[in-house]
């Protein structure tokens, strides 16, 4: 078995009295979509934003690659190659669908702040190779035929698929996604779920989704960690996890129907 | 650069150094200098405040910054015996240092928060001056002495302001060259990475930080070079009125330069620029009106606000022109 690429190693947040996340700990192999699920409130998001850097862990550490990013600047964190998409459909909302993924290239930029103003030869041909690639990422994504529309133009669908490309142009290793099939419609989901999957087939994209649709989220993970109340309760396969009488009981009484599928 | 915008360019230089020279001397309106440098020179310090609203941040402090110019100019002239236009980018730089050191903990804050914060420091900047001994407290600095000779290698580039005959055209054309350099400066960054990775901060901040922009840095960067400005504009007017006083920059004078931004457009590079020159102007004209000159000013500002909320220039768009 491979090296994990990113370790969560007892990861506690508190606020005040409340604790959002209590000692989780789970690894991520490379190349692998693994799901973070559970009930509303149970702590997704808040430990997704402690992976990003946008949010200290109270106590606890995220490896990745063995060092430590828990803790640090979003921005290095993205250098770093861990790159996070928003649960809202967090877009720049008055640019076009292009120059959204134009301008998510920032990280990929060699020239110097100096040579942006000036317009030296590496910031242009910086600029030439981002629309290029950004280029690619809209086929990749199948959204030429938006390409010029304005994003705040956008029905639900796009803007998710919007929101990864912009992800995607930042070239990360591993790939947060916050929610990616929340507010679509069974078509739009399953077209998405094969988003999904050939980002880390061919783009060669590790995977770490939170998702509250449990149809999808079976179809897609090959391994699922399940948190209640702030809590890891179960981590395995798909298959496991629907079996795991901790995980049902999570979710009997709100959703029990669901998990089954 | 398409031909048109060439040649709107060439209509602006050319309206600018000759047309607005020759009108002048054919109407004999000497008046209309000042009023006109005053413009440009405002018009500088609103480049400025539009560059902090371009990072999605409502900036009521310039006044605050150009009075630190001014007095870095009016102190190191006076004082030091430095030359005007050496303290000129001085004085620029001067605020631009102050406005990093502010800027890095207030630039955190956003929206209506910002904005209360800038809005005191032109109060803070005037009590500042009042208090400190090299500032002179409230008698200010006067009789500064004209702008003198520039040279370069032997070469009069600058000649000394106190031999002109007619300093007024000189000081209009001084303003007016700034005015110049200020809007090639902000246009270039507004198109360049630069300005898009402005725009990325204006828009979602979080997103901007996930694709790996430093937004702490690019909020700071901004608001210096917005403060550099402000800095220039005032070491400028205190060169014309050859003194400054505490209340020569006050709250008022920051408001209007955020009112100019928001007349003229915010999503637009000349925005400021005219919007200087209508408010200016406009307040001048309305004075016929006597005591409800500023119900007059303030019903149209509001009027305007409601009608075109993307200031003057969205008129051109409508009509399908370019910015």
């Amino acid at each position: 078995m491979s090296e994990p690429i990113l370790q969560i190693r007892g990861v506690t947040k508190r606020y005040g009295g409340l604790t959002a996340n209590k000692d989780i700990s789970f690894d991520v192999r490379p190349g692998e979509i693994l799901s973070v699920i559970g009930p509303n409130g149970a702590g997704k998001s808040t430990l997704f934003k402690q992976i990003a850097g946008f949010v200290t862990p109270t106590s606890g550490e995220v490896l990745f690659k063995g060092s430590r990013i828990s803790g640090i600047a979003p921005h290095k964190v993205a250098r770093l190659g861990v790159v996070r998409t928003f649960q809202e459909t967090t877009i720049f909302r008055s640019m076009t669908v292009r120059e959204n993924v134009i301008v998510s290239h920032h990280l990929r930029s060699k020239a110097s702040l100096w040579g942006f103003f000036l317009g030296s030869a590496q910031a242009r041909s910086d600029e030439a190779d981002f629309a290029r690639s950004a280029d690619d990422i809209i086929d990749f994504l199948g959204l030429q035929a938006i390409r010029n529309e304005l994003a705040s133009n956008l029905p639900q669908g796009h803007l998710r698929a919007l929101g990864m490309a912009i992800g995607l142009a930042t070239h990360p290793q591993v790939i947060l996604l916050d929610e990616p099939f929340a507010g679509m419609n069974h078509d739009e989901t399953m077209r998405m779920v094969g988003l999904v999957r050939r980002l880390r087939d061919e783009r060669g994209v590790t995977v770490l989704l939170v998702e509250h649709d449990m149809p999808a989220v079976m179809k897609i993970s090959d391994r699922i960690v399940c948190i209640n109340f702030g809590e890891k309760i179960a981590e395995g396969s798909p298959a496991e996890i629907q079996a795991n009488p901790r995980v049902i009981e999570a979710y009997l009484g709100s959703e029990d129907a669901a998990i089954g599928m | 650069m398409t031909p048109s915008r060439l040649l709107g360019v060439g209509a602006f230089l050319l309206g600018v150094f000759v047309l607005v020279p020759l009108l002048i001397v054919l109407t004999g309106r000497w008046d209309f200098y000042y009023t006109l440098t005053s413009v440009a020179l405002l018009s500088v310090g609103a480049a400025g405040v539009w560059l902090t609203f371009y990072i999605g941040r409502i900036n009521i402090g310039q006044g605050a910054y150009a009075l630190v110019g001014g007095y870095v100019s009016a102190i190191l002239v006076t004082q030091a015996g430095f030359s005007f236009w050496a303290t000129l980018p001085m004085a620029g730089l001067f605020s631009a240092a102050v406005s990093v050191a502010i800027g890095l903990p207030i630039l955190r804050l956003r929206g209506v928060y910002f904005a209360m914060v800038t809005l005191v420091l032109t109060e803070v900047a005037r009590l500042t001056a009042l208090a400190l001994p090299v500032t002179n407290g409230a008698k200010g600095i006067t009789s500064i002495p004209l702008p003198g000779e520039l040279s370069i290698f032997g070469l009069t580039v600058i000649p000394d302001f106190a031999s002109l005959g007619n300093p007024k055209l000189a000081f209009y054309l001084m303003a007016a060259v700034l005015m110049v350099l200020t809007y090639l400066v902000l246009w270039r960054i507004v198109n360049s990475r630069l300005g898009h990775l402005c725009r990325s901060l204006q828009q979602n901040e979080e997103l901007s930080a996930s694709i790996g922009v430093n937004t702490a840095m690019l909020r700071v960067l901004a608001y210096a070079i917005s403060s550099f400005f402000g800095g220039l504009a005032g070491a400028m007017f205190v060169a014309i009125s050859q003194s400054i006083y505490p209340s020569s920059f006050v709250v008022t004078d920051s408001v209007n330069f955020m009112l100019y931004c928001f007349l003229g457009g915010l999503g637009y590079v000349f925005g400021p620029m005219l919007g200087t020159l209508l408010l200016y102007f406009g307040w001048d004209l309305l004075s016929v009106a006597r005591e409800y000159q500023l119900l007059i000013y303030s019903g149209a500002m509001i009027a305007l606000m409601l009608v075109l909320p993307n200031g003057v220039l969205s008129l051109l768009e409508k009509k399908g022109g370019g910015k």
